[in-house]
């Protein structure tokens, strides 16, 4: 697919000068249901595909579809955890439109009765609250998954396709902003941080898995600029399957430059899906979206309403978790944080991680230390989510335990994770495998600690002279020749007691 | 023995069974002996499951020998209309488009007819996708009314009326959307009731449109269908729509009726279904008939339903909106029949779904696509399909105020008699028009009987009469059915069947 290497872009900084951005974000939301939308099928990812089919999410002709009560639940428990109303009476409706991996060619969703709407939440981004209003919260199936078989990988040009149906039929919610206004510059922040806190409300529900590199959480973009100073919004996109945070940012950052070079060069942004590419961090034109597109929608006849009790509703507020903005309030005062070490792990989406890393064994500081260092830095030259690393939040309390036996120190710690994002097995394996044990038997260490006084003796005399802070050299070179593998401690020790 | 076994009743059939009088491979064999006979004249049936049925039999028989039967009708074999799945037997609803595709799942009407012990003979024709009122529009040719084999058997069920009417089946399931149960039985001198909608499961009915299909049983008299009734109806969890409530007890309706003591029932005559534009040998047997009625003491009342003006209507816009969103699945992709297109070199998904859609539909059911897509569409909704909702809803307010006034309410099933093959084919409209009394039913929901009235003057062609009920309340067709049947069949001396032409028997 071309990237259209022409796109001329405008800075940042000078498109938000010019231009404010309206944004709009639609979340589609796959729950850990264990069976899916309207088939008892098992819902399980990865197994061999289409072994998770039956009539029903086949679309069989006579098969009919039946409500899974558990994702009703989980739609309104997301609901209300987004502060919206619940609907007294709704139906599903059909969506019309024709593609091989959708087998009933019609989408049983939700139209103009979603079962939650009219709700708010709000994020912070560097100190600053922003209120994002929930449009609505609707229940649909989800789709089978097309694998086109050929060069180009996309469905024109293919030498065939296969169909895996067992994602389809998997119950969705689909959750909808209302356009978000007033974000400025903050705008590719604020995104990121409503996915992000999205993400974890979700999680705090236990609703979803929330694995955006599965698929099951996804994310489309709408984003629209209008001159700053006016009220009317302007022409809008639609970037489709932003599925990381770090792709939320950029796919906003990327089209508001885009669209600010177009309007400044007096063009028309077209309203139109367009495609975000991960890799060259681009979005490029999908199809026009238009009056063309008619979904026929109409009540779905196989369903009757769903008309939650009162009861059921209170009854699910009542057992909701703590809200997001409480729960970090909780969290910084029982961990000791500082308003911006708080600040810093929220904004590196690494608040869940910490959580629970600490929740594994580790220190707060240490739990912040491993993931706001090292493994973003990680992350970021992998151009991946901090969650998404092949790391897991046992792995980074395990090798902080190491390291507080004495096992490991910090420098091998490094080489641990290398083991472990490389796929090598858990950090105690590792350990064992590369043989990254500190060497701590005395006799060893006395030995490298005498020949590297003997082979810098000018050093040695400084430190016998009282220049204590010399000892760096010695401990230095005492640690090259262990390969790293020593207890820096016991070396520095070691040289004061023969130096004094 | 054999062809005498094939004119009894099913109830008769089952007193046999119990009695040890017969057995059920005699009583399949018999039946399965009348199609190889008969059939290949009037085309009743698109597949024969002799093999099947023979063992469903034999098991059936294995049972009662042991001291226990399933139901009343264990052993009793029946036909199935070609719209209902049944696992490992091709299931076409008449369409090439499903040509050669096996369901690998019963039907919940075909299961429970498997619990009950029923043997099941085979699938009958009908129109494609249950579209029509001729079963002119099968793919796979027409089906002949037996009382004339120039003559259409109704539709769209008409291959299981017309199996019932031949003595190819005890017995049959059909389905009725806008009638298609009942204007068959109407035209081939059968009974055919059209339970409440949410009655009997629809899981495994392919459907056509969702909110009126409804199946039900084909029969000769109205106590078999009593018995067919109870056996598939009741509530089904893998259908939401179905009603979570027991069944009212029908078979005793039916023999309650069959004394043929009307008194204290009421009964509305349905102002808006009669007179003009139905034929005068239809009008002249209902009005027979409601005479009966009176004269067995029920009481009889005029009742107005303004708003049945405006059913054919609604259903038009109804109908074909669910139908072409239904129909949307049958693209090639997984099962049924795959067309690629002439001329094209690596044909893309899109140009083989249009093929095999281009190949695989009739043009009714092509007609009924388009019209649904266009009544869905943005702009044309709130016009066509959302008026016709209003409709549906004024319509259920004409049978709730005339269920104040009336137990039942009655009228002729079809305007007329059995028309000749081609002769409606051309003219979509006068086609529709066959299902003008039948269709409020469907679109309220409420259930409805047709039984014959006698044949008319003109044609000398069976006729039939409508009767309908409040929705849940399906004992008063049976209640009042039976009874109508008992003074009827009292004035022929004898079922109206017995006076319908021998049909040529080939040896097999
Ligand atoms: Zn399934």
């Amino acid at each position: 697919m071309s990237t259209s290497t022409t796109t001329r872009l405008m800075s940042f900084d000078e498109a938000l000068e010019k231009f404010d951005p309206v944004m709009g974000l639609e979340v589609h939301v796959e729950l850990n249901t264990a069976s899916k939308m309207f088939c008892g099928c098992p819902t399980e990812f990865g197994a061999e595909p289409n072994t998770q089919v039956c009539p029903v999410c086949l679309g069989l002709p006579g098969a009919m579809p039946v409500v899974n009560e558990k994702a009703v639940e989980s739609a309104m428990r997301i609901g209300l955890a987004l502060n919206c109303q619940i609907a007294e009476w709704c139906r599903f409706a059909r969506k019309n439109y024709f593609y091989p991996d959708m087998p009933k060619n019609f989408q049983t969703s939700q139209y103009d009765e979603p079962i939650a709407f009219d709700g708010w939440t709000e994020v912070e981004v560097d100190g600053e609250t922003f209120r994002v209003d929930i449009e609505r919260a609707h229940m649909e199936e989800d789709t089978g998954k097309s694998l086109h078989v050929g060069t180009s990988g996309r469905i024109h040009g293919a030498d065939y396709s296969l169909v895996d149906y067992n994602r389809a039929g998997i119950p969705l919610i689909e959750i909808v902003t209302k356009p978000i206004v007033g974000t400025g510059a903050k705008a590719p922040l604020v995104a990121k941080a409503y996915v992000a806190q999205l993400r974890e409300l979700l999680l705090g529900l236990g609703v979803s898995d929330v694995r955006m590199e599965q698929g099951s959480l996804r994310c489309d973009v709408n984003l629209s600029l209008r001159p700053v100073g006016q009220e009317a919004f302007g022409t809008r996109t639609e970037t489709k399957n932003v599925n990381s945070l770090r792709s939320v940012e950029r796919s906003v950052r990327y089209e508001i430059g885009r669209q600010g070079a177009l309007l400044e060069d007096g063009g028309t942004v077209v309203q139109e899906t367009r495609h975000w590419h991960e890799d060259t961090g681009v979005t490029t034109s999908g199809r026009e979206k238009s009056d063309a597109e008619d979904y026929r929608y109409f009540p779905e006849p196989d369903l009757v309403p769903i008309a939650p009790s009162r009861e059921w509703v209170e009854e699910l507020r009542g057992s909701l978790p703590e809200p997001p903005r409480e729960h970090r309030a909780r969290l910084q005062a029982e961990w000791g944080f500082s308003d911006l070490e708080m600040r810093d792990t929220v904004g590196a989406g690494a608040l869940l991680l910490v959580e629970q890393t600490i929740a594994a064994g580790a220190s707060p500081a240490a739990a912040r230390k491993w993931w706001l260092s090292d493994m973003a830095r990680r992350a970021n030259e992998q151009g991946v989510d901090l969650a998404d690393l092949p790391v897991t939040p046992a792995d980074v309390a395990r090798v902080q335990a190491l390291v507080d036996e004495g096992k490991i120190n910090d420098k091998l710690a490094r080489q641990v994770f290398d083991g472990v994002l490389a796929g090598e097995g858990t950090p105690d394996e590792v350990v064992a495998a590369r043989g990254l044990a500190v060497v701590s038997d005395e006799g060893a260490l006395s030995a490298a600690v005498d020949r590297a006084i003997e082979a810098n003796p000018d050093v040695a005399d400084k430190i016998r002279d009282g220049k204590v802070a010399a000892a760096g050299a010695l401990i230095g070179a005492v640690m090259k020749e262990m390969r790293g593998q020593a207890d820096a401690g016991r070396v520095r020790e070691l040289i004061i007691e023969k130096l004094s | 023995m054999s062809s005498d076994l094939t004119r009894r009743t099913a109830a008769e059939l089952a007193d046999a069974l119990a009695a040890g009088e017969t057995t059920s491979v005699e009583i399949t064999s018999a039946y399965l002996d009348r199609i190889a006979a008969v059939d290949g004249d009037v085309h009743a049936f698109l597949h024969v499951d002799a093999e099947g049925a023979l063992a469903a039999a034999r098991e059936a028989d294995e049972r009662r020998a042991a001291g226990s039967v399933r139901s009343a009708l264990d052993g009793v074999p029946v036909a199935v209309k070609d719209v209902l799945t049944i696992k490992g037997l091709p299931t076409t609803c008449g369409s090439k488009i499903l040509e050669g595709w096996v369901p690998p799942y019963d039907a919940t009407v075909v299961a429970r007819l498997r619990e009950a012990g029923l043997p099941i003979l085979g699938k009958t024709n009908m129109d494609e996708f249950a579209m029509g009122s001729s079963t002119e529009h099968s793919a796979y040719g027409p089906t002949h009314n037996p009382w004339d084999l120039d003559r259409i058997p109704g539709g769209s069920g008409g291959g299981s009326a017309a199996a019932v009417a031949a003595f190819e089946a005890p017995l049959a399931i059909g389905t009725d959307t806008g009638g298609s149960i009942r204007q068959p039985g109407a035209v081939t001198g059968t009974v055919g009731v059209k339970p409440t909608f949410g009655g009997v499961s629809r899981f495994g009915l392919v459907a056509m449109a969702n909110s009126l299909d409804q199946a039900g049983p084909v029969t000769r008299t109205v106590l078999d269908s009593a018995l067919l009734h109870e056996v598939i109806g009741g509530y089904d969890p893998q259908d939401s729509t179905s009603i979570d409530q027991p069944l009212p007890a029908l078979v005793a309706a039916a023999r309650q009726g069959a004394s043929g003591d009307m008194s204290g029932v009421r009964v509305g005559v349905i102002k808006e279904l009669g007179g003009d534009g139905y034929q005068a040998g239809v009008r002249a047997r209902f009005d027979e008939a409601v005479q009966l009625l009176v004269e067995a003491g029920a009481e009889v009342v005029e009742v107005s339903c303004p708003s049945f003006v405006h059913a054919l209507a609604a259903y038009y816009l109804i109908m074909p909106s669910e139908a072409s969103s239904n129909l949307a699945k049958f693209d090639a992709m997984r099962y049924g029949l795959r067309v690629l297109p002439d001329g094209v070199e690596n044909p893309s998904a899109e140009e083989v779904m249009r093929a095999t859609r281009d190949a695989g539909f009739g043009d009714e059911v092509k007609r009924r696509i388009i019209l649904g897509t266009y009544a869905l569409s943005s702009g044309y909704y709130d016009a066509y399909y959302g008026q016709a909702q209003k409709v549906r809803t004024l319509i259920s307010r004409d049978f709730a105020a005339a269920f104040e006034q009336a137990d039942v309410l009655v009228s002729p099933t079809a305007p007329t008699t059995a028309f000749r093959i081609g002769e409606k084919l051309d003219d979509p409209v006068a086609m529709y028009l066959n299902d003008i009394a039948t269709i409020p039913a469907n679109l309220a929901g409420v259930p409805g009987i047709s039984l014959p009235s006698g044949l008319a003057d003109e044609d000398g062609l069976p006729a039939g009469f409508q009767i309908l009920a409040p929705a849940l309340a399906d004992d008063r067709l049976y209640r009042v059915g039976a009874a109508l049947e008992t003074l009827l069949t009292t004035r022929w001396g004898g079922p109206l069947l017995a006076q319908a032409p021998e049909l040529k028997e080939v040896s097999a």
